[in-house]
Protein backbone atom coordinates (compact mmCIF):
# COMPACT_ATOMS: atom_id res chain seq x y z
CA UNK A 1 0.00 0.00 0.00
CA UNK A 2 2.71 2.17 1.38
CA UNK A 3 6.32 1.71 1.12
CA UNK A 4 9.33 3.91 2.32
CA UNK A 5 12.63 2.64 1.61
CA UNK A 6 16.16 4.72 2.48
CA UNK A 7 13.72 8.24 3.04
CA UNK A 8 16.15 10.98 3.75
CA UNK A 9 14.66 14.56 4.59
CA UNK A 10 16.50 18.14 5.34
CA UNK A 11 15.66 21.26 6.06
CA UNK A 12 19.08 23.18 4.62
CA UNK A 13 22.00 21.76 7.27
CA UNK A 14 19.33 19.91 9.33
CA UNK A 15 18.63 16.20 8.95
CA UNK A 16 14.75 15.60 9.58
CA UNK A 17 14.74 12.18 8.57
CA UNK A 18 17.60 9.75 8.05
CA UNK A 19 17.25 6.76 5.65
CA UNK A 20 13.71 5.60 7.06
CA UNK A 21 12.16 1.95 6.03
CA UNK A 22 8.88 1.46 6.74
CA UNK A 23 5.50 -0.01 5.70
CA UNK A 24 1.82 0.22 5.84
CA UNK A 25 -0.61 -2.67 4.74
CA UNK A 26 -3.50 -2.46 2.91
CA UNK A 27 -6.33 -1.46 5.60
CA UNK A 28 -4.73 -1.54 8.93
CA UNK A 29 -3.87 1.08 11.09
CA UNK A 30 -0.02 2.44 11.82
CA UNK A 31 1.04 4.48 14.07
CA UNK A 32 4.05 6.37 13.80
CA UNK A 33 5.17 7.27 17.08
CA UNK A 34 7.73 9.46 18.90
CA UNK A 35 8.81 13.18 20.85
CA UNK A 36 9.03 16.35 19.95
CA UNK A 37 11.34 16.71 17.23
CA UNK A 38 11.48 13.11 16.00
CA UNK A 39 10.59 13.95 12.57
CA UNK A 40 6.59 12.49 12.29
CA UNK A 41 5.66 15.69 10.94
CA UNK A 42 8.45 15.84 8.52
CA UNK A 43 7.40 12.11 7.32
CA UNK A 44 4.04 12.78 6.48
CA UNK A 45 5.24 16.03 4.51
CA UNK A 46 7.79 13.97 2.43
CA UNK A 47 5.21 11.16 1.71
CA UNK A 48 2.63 14.26 0.39
CA UNK A 49 5.41 16.29 -1.19
CA UNK A 50 5.41 18.87 0.62
CA UNK A 51 9.10 18.45 1.13
CA UNK A 52 11.41 16.88 -1.01
CA UNK A 53 13.50 14.08 0.06
CA UNK A 54 16.52 13.86 0.00
CA UNK A 55 17.41 10.55 -0.61
CA UNK A 56 15.11 7.48 -0.82
CA UNK A 57 11.93 6.39 -2.08
CA UNK A 58 8.17 6.78 -1.34
CA UNK A 59 5.60 4.40 -3.10
CA UNK A 60 1.78 4.57 -2.85
CA UNK A 61 -0.32 2.13 -4.56
CA UNK A 62 2.67 0.52 -6.62
CA UNK A 63 3.46 4.30 -7.68
CA UNK A 64 6.55 5.92 -6.93
CA UNK A 65 5.41 9.10 -5.51
CA UNK A 66 8.95 10.58 -4.59
CA UNK A 67 8.76 13.05 -6.56
CA UNK A 68 4.92 13.84 -7.87
CA UNK A 69 3.55 17.18 -6.88
CA UNK A 70 1.41 17.66 -3.79
CA UNK A 71 -1.96 18.11 -5.63
CA UNK A 72 -1.31 14.60 -7.58
CA UNK A 73 -0.53 12.49 -5.26
CA UNK A 74 -4.10 14.22 -2.95
CA UNK A 75 -5.87 13.23 -6.10
CA UNK A 76 -4.48 9.25 -6.08
CA UNK A 77 -5.83 9.04 -3.26
CA UNK A 78 -4.07 10.29 -0.55
CA UNK A 79 -5.90 12.84 2.21
CA UNK A 80 -3.12 14.13 4.62
CA UNK A 81 -4.73 15.63 7.32
CA UNK A 82 -1.84 18.30 8.52
CA UNK A 83 -0.70 19.16 12.06
CA UNK A 84 -3.67 21.59 13.47
CA UNK A 85 -5.84 20.15 11.12
CA UNK A 86 -5.34 23.06 8.57
CA UNK A 87 -8.89 24.08 8.25
CA UNK A 88 -9.66 27.18 6.52
CA UNK A 89 -11.14 29.56 8.71
CA UNK A 90 -12.00 32.11 6.25
CA UNK A 91 -14.40 29.51 4.69
CA UNK A 92 -17.69 27.65 6.11
CA UNK A 93 -17.67 24.14 7.43
CA UNK A 94 -19.56 23.49 4.49
CA UNK A 95 -17.13 24.80 2.11
CA UNK A 96 -14.26 23.43 3.78
CA UNK A 97 -16.04 19.75 3.55
CA UNK A 98 -17.00 20.29 -0.20
CA UNK A 99 -12.86 21.25 -1.05
CA UNK A 100 -12.03 17.88 0.22
CA UNK A 101 -14.07 16.18 -3.17
CA UNK A 102 -13.78 18.84 -5.56
CA UNK A 103 -11.38 17.06 -7.73
CA UNK A 104 -13.53 13.96 -8.13
CA UNK A 105 -15.45 14.40 -11.07
CA UNK A 106 -18.70 12.59 -10.19
CA UNK A 107 -20.91 15.22 -8.55
CA UNK A 108 -23.69 13.34 -7.07
CA UNK A 109 -21.37 10.99 -4.90
CA UNK A 110 -19.23 14.24 -3.66
CA UNK A 111 -23.18 15.63 -2.67
CA UNK A 112 -22.81 11.87 -0.98
CA UNK A 113 -19.83 11.62 1.07
CA UNK A 114 -21.24 15.52 2.16
CA UNK A 115 -23.93 14.04 3.59
CA UNK A 116 -21.90 10.75 5.12
CA UNK A 117 -19.47 13.21 6.56
CA UNK A 118 -21.93 15.46 8.30
CA UNK A 119 -23.57 11.57 9.48
CA UNK A 120 -20.35 11.20 10.80
CA UNK A 121 -19.32 13.80 12.93
CA UNK A 122 -22.99 15.04 14.00
CA UNK A 123 -21.77 18.60 15.62
CA UNK A 124 -20.70 19.45 12.29
CA UNK A 125 -24.46 19.39 10.50
CA UNK A 126 -26.01 22.38 12.29
CA UNK A 127 -22.78 24.74 12.15
CA UNK A 128 -22.13 23.84 8.09
CA UNK A 129 -23.17 27.08 7.22
CA UNK A 130 -20.95 28.92 9.83
CA UNK A 131 -17.32 30.56 9.31
CA UNK A 132 -15.11 27.18 9.94
CA UNK A 133 -13.06 30.06 12.38
CA UNK A 134 -16.06 29.41 14.91
CA UNK A 135 -15.73 26.11 15.88
CA UNK A 136 -14.16 24.83 19.10
CA UNK A 137 -10.86 22.79 18.74
CA UNK A 138 -12.50 19.66 18.65
CA UNK A 139 -15.17 20.17 15.97
CA UNK A 140 -12.08 21.66 13.66
CA UNK A 141 -10.44 18.47 13.98
CA UNK A 142 -13.61 16.78 13.07
CA UNK A 143 -14.01 18.84 10.52
CA UNK A 144 -10.48 18.55 9.20
CA UNK A 145 -10.76 14.26 9.19
CA UNK A 146 -14.26 14.96 7.44
CA UNK A 147 -12.66 17.05 4.46
CA UNK A 148 -10.07 14.89 3.93
CA UNK A 149 -12.98 11.80 3.64
CA UNK A 150 -14.63 13.98 1.49
CA UNK A 151 -12.13 12.79 -1.29
CA UNK A 152 -12.85 9.20 -0.38
CA UNK A 153 -8.92 8.64 -0.26
CA UNK A 154 -7.69 4.90 0.16
CA UNK A 155 -5.12 6.48 2.22
CA UNK A 156 -5.79 8.92 5.26
CA UNK A 157 -2.28 10.54 6.83
CA UNK A 158 -3.27 12.23 10.36
CA UNK A 159 -0.69 14.08 11.63
CA UNK A 160 -1.59 14.28 15.64
CA UNK A 161 -5.25 14.43 15.34
CA UNK A 162 -5.56 14.50 19.25
CA UNK A 163 -3.21 17.36 19.90
CA UNK A 164 -4.80 19.75 22.51
CA UNK A 165 -8.30 18.14 23.13
CA UNK A 166 -9.96 17.22 25.77
CA UNK A 167 -9.11 13.64 26.87
CA UNK A 168 -12.55 12.68 25.85
CA UNK A 169 -12.66 14.53 22.36
CA UNK A 170 -9.50 12.79 21.44
CA UNK A 171 -11.16 9.36 22.90
CA UNK A 172 -14.04 9.65 20.28
CA UNK A 173 -11.81 10.98 17.72
CA UNK A 174 -9.91 7.60 18.04
CA UNK A 175 -13.18 5.58 17.88
CA UNK A 176 -13.77 7.21 14.41
CA UNK A 177 -10.93 6.15 12.92
CA UNK A 178 -11.32 2.30 14.56
CA UNK A 179 -14.99 2.46 12.99
CA UNK A 180 -13.62 3.55 10.04
CA UNK A 181 -11.22 1.58 9.13
CA UNK A 182 -13.38 -1.42 10.60
CA UNK A 183 -16.83 -0.41 8.27
CA UNK A 184 -14.69 0.71 5.28
CA UNK A 185 -11.04 -0.77 5.27
CA UNK A 186 -9.30 2.49 5.05
CA UNK A 187 -5.48 2.41 5.30
CA UNK A 188 -4.43 5.01 8.01
CA UNK A 189 -1.53 6.30 8.96
CA UNK A 190 -1.51 7.99 12.45
CA UNK A 191 1.44 10.42 14.07
CA UNK A 192 0.77 10.69 17.55
CA UNK A 193 2.31 11.81 20.93
CA UNK A 194 0.01 9.60 22.80
CA UNK A 195 1.35 6.73 22.12
CA UNK A 196 -0.96 5.14 24.05
CA UNK A 197 -4.29 6.27 22.66
CA UNK A 198 -2.61 5.19 19.17
CA UNK A 199 -1.51 2.05 19.95
CA UNK A 200 -5.20 0.97 21.28
CA UNK A 201 -6.48 1.59 17.85
CA UNK A 202 -3.51 0.55 16.01
CA UNK A 203 -2.36 -2.77 14.00
CA UNK A 204 1.28 -1.57 13.93
CA UNK A 205 3.15 0.79 15.10
CA UNK A 206 6.84 3.01 13.89
CA UNK A 207 8.97 4.60 16.60
CA UNK A 208 10.92 7.61 15.65
CA UNK A 209 13.69 9.00 17.37
CA UNK A 210 16.04 12.04 15.84
CA UNK A 211 14.95 11.33 12.59
CA UNK A 212 15.29 7.55 12.41
CA UNK A 213 13.18 4.07 13.29
CA UNK A 214 14.44 3.08 16.55
CA UNK A 215 11.52 0.61 16.83
CA UNK A 216 8.80 -1.16 14.88
CA UNK A 217 6.55 -3.49 16.19
CA UNK A 218 2.83 -4.81 16.29
CA UNK A 219 0.91 -2.57 18.69
CA UNK A 220 0.56 -4.80 21.29
CA UNK A 221 3.93 -5.76 21.69
CA UNK A 222 5.11 -1.65 21.57
CA UNK A 223 2.78 -1.63 24.19
CA UNK A 224 4.21 -4.02 26.56
CA UNK A 225 7.56 -3.13 25.93
CA UNK A 226 8.50 -1.27 28.96
CA UNK A 227 11.83 -0.47 28.10
CA UNK A 228 10.33 0.97 25.38
CA UNK A 229 7.87 2.97 26.79
CA UNK A 230 10.01 4.46 29.11
CA UNK A 231 12.91 5.78 26.26
CA UNK A 232 10.49 7.17 23.55
CA UNK A 233 6.76 6.83 24.21
CA UNK A 234 6.80 8.69 27.98
CA UNK A 235 4.49 6.88 29.78
CA UNK B 1 -30.22 69.49 -4.06
CA UNK B 2 -30.02 68.75 -7.31
CA UNK B 3 -26.43 69.73 -7.84
CA UNK B 4 -26.31 67.21 -4.73
CA UNK B 5 -28.04 64.66 -7.11
CA UNK B 6 -25.88 65.55 -10.06
CA UNK B 7 -22.79 65.19 -8.33
CA UNK B 8 -23.62 62.10 -7.05
CA UNK B 9 -24.38 61.29 -10.25
CA UNK B 10 -21.18 61.96 -11.47
CA UNK B 11 -19.13 60.22 -8.64
CA UNK B 12 -21.22 57.20 -9.09
CA UNK B 13 -19.92 56.68 -12.76
CA UNK B 14 -16.02 57.40 -11.50
CA UNK B 15 -16.22 55.39 -8.58
CA UNK B 16 -17.65 52.43 -10.55
CA UNK B 17 -14.33 52.99 -12.26
CA UNK B 18 -12.41 53.24 -9.49
CA UNK B 19 -13.98 50.06 -8.46
CA UNK B 20 -13.57 48.04 -10.95
CA UNK B 21 -9.40 49.16 -11.02
CA UNK B 22 -9.44 48.34 -6.86
CA UNK B 23 -11.17 45.32 -7.58
CA UNK B 24 -8.34 43.49 -10.42
CA UNK B 25 -5.97 45.17 -7.35
CA UNK B 26 -7.80 43.21 -4.61
CA UNK B 27 -8.22 39.83 -6.77
CA UNK B 28 -4.65 39.74 -6.90
CA UNK B 29 -3.62 40.50 -3.57
CA UNK B 30 -6.07 37.93 -2.40
CA UNK B 31 -4.38 35.19 -4.23
CA UNK B 32 -0.65 36.55 -3.96
CA UNK B 33 0.18 38.76 -1.44
CA UNK B 34 1.26 41.39 -4.46
CA UNK B 35 -0.10 44.48 -5.31
CA UNK B 36 0.22 44.99 -8.44
CA UNK B 37 1.61 47.88 -9.47
CA UNK B 38 1.76 47.33 -13.01
CA UNK B 39 -2.24 46.84 -13.26
CA UNK B 40 -2.82 50.10 -14.90
CA UNK B 41 0.16 49.63 -17.29
CA UNK B 42 -1.49 46.48 -18.34
CA UNK B 43 -4.82 48.68 -18.84
CA UNK B 44 -3.42 51.05 -20.83
CA UNK B 45 -1.90 48.49 -23.01
CA UNK B 46 -5.27 46.89 -23.42
CA UNK B 47 -6.63 50.41 -23.95
CA UNK B 48 -4.36 51.38 -26.48
CA UNK B 49 -5.07 47.98 -28.65
CA UNK B 50 -8.43 48.69 -28.33
CA UNK B 51 -7.76 52.40 -29.78
CA UNK B 52 -5.82 50.84 -32.69
CA UNK B 53 -8.32 47.71 -33.53
CA UNK B 54 -11.16 50.78 -33.38
CA UNK B 55 -9.33 52.66 -35.54
CA UNK B 56 -8.69 49.79 -38.07
CA UNK B 57 -12.20 48.26 -38.22
CA UNK B 58 -14.32 51.61 -36.90
CA UNK B 59 -15.73 49.21 -34.60
CA UNK B 60 -15.57 50.37 -30.70
CA UNK B 61 -17.01 46.87 -29.40
CA UNK B 62 -14.25 44.70 -31.64
CA UNK B 63 -11.54 47.04 -30.20
CA UNK B 64 -13.70 46.51 -26.37
CA UNK B 65 -13.29 42.79 -26.63
CA UNK B 66 -9.64 42.80 -28.53
CA UNK B 67 -8.19 44.88 -25.39
CA UNK B 68 -9.99 42.24 -22.85
CA UNK B 69 -8.55 39.11 -24.57
CA UNK B 70 -4.95 41.39 -25.08
CA UNK B 71 -5.80 42.00 -20.99
CA UNK B 72 -5.91 38.86 -19.68
CA UNK B 73 -3.33 37.49 -21.88
CA UNK B 74 -0.90 40.42 -20.49
CA UNK B 75 -2.35 39.51 -16.88
CA UNK B 76 -1.36 35.71 -17.29
CA UNK B 77 1.89 36.50 -19.01
CA UNK B 78 3.06 38.39 -16.13
CA UNK B 79 2.08 36.18 -13.43
CA UNK B 80 3.92 33.36 -15.18
CA UNK B 81 7.09 35.08 -16.26
CA UNK B 82 7.34 38.24 -13.87
CA UNK B 83 5.99 36.95 -10.54
CA UNK B 84 5.95 33.33 -10.35
CA UNK B 85 10.04 33.01 -10.62
CA UNK B 86 10.00 35.51 -8.01
CA UNK B 87 7.69 33.43 -4.99
CA UNK B 88 10.63 32.41 -3.62
CA UNK B 89 12.42 35.76 -3.21
CA UNK B 90 11.48 38.36 -0.65
CA UNK B 91 8.62 39.55 -0.15
CA UNK B 92 9.45 43.58 -1.79
CA UNK B 93 11.00 41.69 -4.62
CA UNK B 94 7.83 40.69 -7.08
CA UNK B 95 5.86 44.32 -5.98
CA UNK B 96 9.36 46.09 -7.06
CA UNK B 97 9.29 44.27 -10.31
CA UNK B 98 5.58 44.64 -10.77
CA UNK B 99 6.52 48.94 -10.31
CA UNK B 100 9.31 47.96 -12.63
CA UNK B 101 7.27 47.10 -14.92
CA UNK B 102 4.26 49.49 -14.87
CA UNK B 103 7.58 51.94 -16.15
CA UNK B 104 8.45 49.69 -18.83
CA UNK B 105 5.24 49.40 -20.39
CA UNK B 106 4.43 52.89 -20.19
CA UNK B 107 7.68 54.10 -21.83
CA UNK B 108 6.88 50.75 -25.02
CA UNK B 109 3.29 52.25 -25.04
CA UNK B 110 4.92 55.75 -25.73
CA UNK B 111 7.13 54.20 -28.38
CA UNK B 112 4.19 52.46 -30.25
CA UNK B 113 1.55 55.01 -29.86
CA UNK B 114 3.78 57.63 -29.01
CA UNK B 115 3.63 60.24 -25.83
CA UNK B 116 1.14 62.81 -27.46
CA UNK B 117 -2.67 62.33 -26.72
CA UNK B 118 -5.19 60.48 -29.44
CA UNK B 119 -8.79 60.97 -29.38
CA UNK B 120 -10.26 57.83 -28.08
CA UNK B 121 -13.88 57.13 -29.08
CA UNK B 122 -17.13 56.97 -27.05
CA UNK B 123 -19.61 53.79 -27.50
CA UNK B 124 -22.04 55.91 -26.31
CA UNK B 125 -23.24 59.54 -26.02
CA UNK B 126 -21.29 61.23 -23.46
CA UNK B 127 -22.56 65.12 -22.87
CA UNK B 128 -25.15 65.77 -20.54
CA UNK B 129 -24.84 64.99 -16.35
CA UNK B 130 -25.29 61.55 -16.40
CA UNK B 131 -24.56 60.33 -19.45
CA UNK B 132 -25.68 56.86 -21.71
CA UNK B 133 -21.43 56.46 -21.53
CA UNK B 134 -21.60 56.94 -17.34
CA UNK B 135 -24.82 54.84 -17.42
CA UNK B 136 -22.76 51.82 -19.41
CA UNK B 137 -19.46 52.10 -17.05
CA UNK B 138 -21.82 51.92 -14.26
CA UNK B 139 -23.28 49.15 -15.16
CA UNK B 140 -20.55 47.27 -16.83
CA UNK B 141 -18.89 47.56 -13.43
CA UNK B 142 -22.00 46.51 -12.04
CA UNK B 143 -22.12 43.23 -13.51
CA UNK B 144 -18.98 42.41 -13.91
CA UNK B 145 -18.07 43.05 -10.23
CA UNK B 146 -21.31 40.71 -9.44
CA UNK B 147 -19.97 37.82 -11.90
CA UNK B 148 -16.67 38.04 -9.94
CA UNK B 149 -18.42 37.94 -6.45
CA UNK B 150 -20.81 35.08 -7.76
CA UNK B 151 -17.98 33.22 -9.03
CA UNK B 152 -15.75 33.51 -5.91
CA UNK B 153 -18.70 32.53 -3.96
CA UNK B 154 -21.09 30.30 -5.84
CA UNK B 155 -18.88 27.98 -7.62
CA UNK B 156 -16.44 25.12 -7.11
CA UNK B 157 -14.00 26.78 -9.68
CA UNK B 158 -14.29 30.34 -6.80
CA UNK B 159 -13.81 27.95 -4.05
CA UNK B 160 -10.80 26.55 -4.74
CA UNK B 161 -9.73 30.20 -6.08
CA UNK B 162 -10.22 31.42 -2.14
CA UNK B 163 -8.88 28.23 -0.51
CA UNK B 164 -5.66 28.25 -3.03
CA UNK B 165 -5.33 32.27 -1.81
CA UNK B 166 -6.28 31.59 1.91
CA UNK B 167 -3.94 28.50 2.27
CA UNK B 168 -2.15 27.51 -0.64
CA UNK B 169 -0.54 23.77 1.07
CA UNK B 170 -3.68 22.86 2.30
CA UNK B 171 -5.43 23.92 -1.05
CA UNK B 172 -2.71 21.41 -2.48
CA UNK B 173 -3.08 19.03 0.22
CA UNK B 174 -6.80 18.75 -1.17
CA UNK B 175 -6.07 18.40 -4.90
CA UNK B 176 -6.20 21.98 -5.75
CA UNK B 177 -3.75 23.06 -8.78
CA UNK B 178 -2.55 26.20 -6.75
CA UNK B 179 -0.83 27.37 -9.95
CA UNK B 180 -3.20 27.19 -12.48
CA UNK B 181 -5.77 29.18 -9.76
CA UNK B 182 -3.24 31.85 -9.26
CA UNK B 183 -2.94 32.01 -13.15
CA UNK B 184 -6.34 32.19 -13.22
CA UNK B 185 -6.83 35.04 -11.04
CA UNK B 186 -4.07 37.17 -12.69
CA UNK B 187 -6.18 36.49 -15.94
CA UNK B 188 -9.57 37.14 -14.44
CA UNK B 189 -7.91 40.33 -12.51
CA UNK B 190 -6.40 42.12 -16.04
CA UNK B 191 -10.01 41.49 -17.75
CA UNK B 192 -11.48 43.50 -15.41
CA UNK B 193 -8.40 46.08 -15.10
CA UNK B 194 -8.82 46.28 -19.00
CA UNK B 195 -12.38 47.32 -18.15
CA UNK B 196 -11.39 49.70 -15.48
CA UNK B 197 -9.32 51.22 -18.10
CA UNK B 198 -11.16 50.92 -21.15
CA UNK B 199 -13.99 52.93 -19.37
CA UNK B 200 -11.20 55.30 -17.52
CA UNK B 201 -9.34 56.25 -20.53
CA UNK B 202 -12.08 58.67 -23.26
CA UNK B 203 -11.82 60.80 -24.30
CA UNK B 204 -8.01 60.87 -24.75
CA UNK B 205 -5.45 58.28 -24.44
CA UNK B 206 -2.06 58.88 -23.28
CA UNK B 207 1.05 57.05 -21.45
CA UNK B 208 -0.14 58.54 -18.02
CA UNK B 209 -3.90 58.39 -18.48
CA UNK B 210 -4.28 56.37 -15.90
CA UNK B 211 -2.29 57.14 -13.37
CA UNK B 212 -4.71 59.26 -11.27
CA UNK B 213 -7.51 56.76 -11.49
CA UNK B 214 -4.85 54.32 -10.50
CA UNK B 215 -4.31 56.34 -7.02
CA UNK B 216 -7.82 56.42 -6.49
CA UNK B 217 -8.48 52.99 -7.67
CA UNK B 218 -5.55 51.78 -4.81
CA UNK B 219 -7.39 54.10 -2.38
CA UNK B 220 -10.69 52.11 -2.94
CA UNK B 221 -8.66 48.51 -2.38
CA UNK B 222 -7.07 50.03 0.68
CA UNK B 223 -10.06 51.37 2.04
CA UNK B 224 -12.01 47.83 1.42
CA UNK B 225 -9.57 46.12 2.93
CA UNK B 226 -6.89 45.18 0.63
CA UNK B 227 -8.32 42.05 0.49
CA UNK B 228 -12.11 42.00 0.47
CA UNK B 229 -13.85 42.18 -2.89
CA UNK B 230 -17.23 43.46 -1.91
CA UNK B 231 -15.98 46.42 0.36
CA UNK B 232 -13.54 47.55 -2.46
CA UNK B 233 -16.21 48.01 -4.69
CA UNK B 234 -18.22 50.27 -1.94
CA UNK B 235 -15.25 51.23 -1.22
CA UNK B 236 -14.82 52.75 -5.03
CA UNK B 237 -18.27 54.08 -5.18
CA UNK B 238 -17.97 56.00 -2.35
CA UNK B 239 -14.81 57.32 -3.27
CA UNK B 240 -15.86 58.37 -6.76
CA UNK B 241 -18.82 59.61 -5.26
CA UNK B 242 -17.04 61.85 -2.19
CA UNK B 243 -14.49 62.96 -4.41
CA UNK B 244 -17.40 64.31 -6.84
CA UNK B 245 -18.90 66.17 -4.23
CA UNK B 246 -15.48 67.48 -3.23
CA UNK B 247 -14.88 68.49 -7.04
CA UNK B 248 -18.24 70.73 -7.09
CA UNK B 249 -18.70 71.51 -3.75
CA UNK B 250 -15.13 73.29 -2.90
CA UNK B 251 -13.16 72.89 -6.15
CA UNK B 252 -11.09 70.26 -8.67
CA UNK B 253 -7.85 71.32 -7.64
CA UNK B 254 -8.65 69.72 -4.28
CA UNK B 255 -9.67 66.11 -5.07
CA UNK B 256 -6.20 64.20 -4.83
CA UNK B 257 -6.00 66.56 -1.31
CA UNK B 258 -8.87 65.22 -0.32
CA UNK B 259 -8.55 61.91 -1.55
CA UNK B 260 -5.38 61.07 0.51
CA UNK B 261 -7.32 62.89 3.87
CA UNK B 262 -10.10 59.71 3.51
CA UNK B 263 -7.12 57.62 2.83
CA UNK B 264 -5.49 59.03 6.21
CA UNK B 265 -8.17 59.43 8.25
CA UNK B 266 -9.64 56.06 7.28
CA UNK B 267 -6.20 54.41 7.71
CA UNK B 268 -6.41 55.92 11.61
CA UNK B 269 -9.51 54.90 12.90
CA UNK B 270 -9.66 51.33 11.03
CA UNK B 271 -6.24 50.15 10.02
CA UNK B 272 -7.20 46.84 8.46
CA UNK B 273 -9.79 49.12 5.77
CA UNK B 274 -13.51 49.63 6.39
CA UNK B 275 -14.12 46.01 5.56
CA UNK B 276 -10.79 44.37 6.39
CA UNK B 277 -10.51 41.53 8.46
CA UNK B 278 -6.89 41.88 9.12
CA UNK B 279 -7.28 39.57 12.71
CA UNK B 280 -9.31 36.73 11.47
CA UNK B 281 -5.99 35.91 8.75
CA UNK B 282 -2.72 36.68 10.54
CA UNK B 283 -1.24 33.36 10.62
N1 LIG C 1 10.53 24.17 8.52
C1 LIG C 1 11.59 23.70 9.20
N2 LIG C 1 12.80 24.30 9.09
C2 LIG C 1 13.87 23.84 9.76
N3 LIG C 1 13.83 22.77 10.58
C3 LIG C 1 12.66 22.13 10.74
C4 LIG C 1 11.48 22.56 10.06
N4 LIG C 1 10.46 21.75 10.41
C5 LIG C 1 10.99 20.84 11.26
N5 LIG C 1 12.31 21.07 11.46
C6 LIG C 1 13.22 20.25 12.30
O1 LIG C 1 13.15 18.93 11.84
C7 LIG C 1 13.10 18.02 12.92
C8 LIG C 1 11.84 17.17 12.82
O2 LIG C 1 10.70 17.98 12.97
P1 LIG C 1 9.21 17.46 12.83
O3 LIG C 1 8.31 18.63 12.82
O4 LIG C 1 9.13 16.52 11.71
O5 LIG C 1 9.04 16.67 14.20
P2 LIG C 1 7.75 16.05 14.87
O6 LIG C 1 8.10 14.67 15.23
O7 LIG C 1 6.57 16.26 14.02
O8 LIG C 1 7.62 16.91 16.19
P3 LIG C 1 6.31 17.37 16.99
O9 LIG C 1 5.88 16.19 17.79
O10 LIG C 1 6.80 18.47 17.86
O11 LIG C 1 5.29 17.81 16.00
C9 LIG C 1 13.15 18.87 14.17
O12 LIG C 1 14.48 18.88 14.60
C10 LIG C 1 12.74 20.22 13.73
O13 LIG C 1 13.36 21.22 14.49
MG1 LIG D 1 4.78 17.24 14.25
Amino acid sequence: MLEIEGLSAHYGPVRALSEVNLKVEEGSITAILGANGAGKTTLLRVISGLVRASGGRVTAFGEDITAMPTDRIARSGVAHVPEGGGVIPELTVEENLRLGALWRPDRADRARALDEVLELFPPLAPRRSKAAGTLSGGERQMLAIGRGLMGRPRMLLLDEPSLGLAPLVAAKIMAVLRDLRADTGLTVLLVEQNARSALSISDYGFVLGLGEVVASDDAATLLADDQLRHAYLGF
Amino acid sequence: MTTFFNLTLAGLSSGAVFAALGLSLVIIYRATRVVNFAQPALALISSYVAYSVTKGTGSYWLGFAAAIVVGTVLGIAVERLLVRPLRNAPELSPIIATMGLLLVLQAVAGMIWSNEPHAFSYAFDFRGRFSAADLFAVLAVLVTATGVLLLFKFTSLGLRMRAAAFNPEVARLLGVRVGVMLTLGWGLAAAVGSLAGLLAVPPFISPTVLDEVFVFALTAAVLGGLDNPLGTIVGGLALGIGLSYVAGLLGPELVPLAALAILVSVLAVRPAGLFGRATARRV
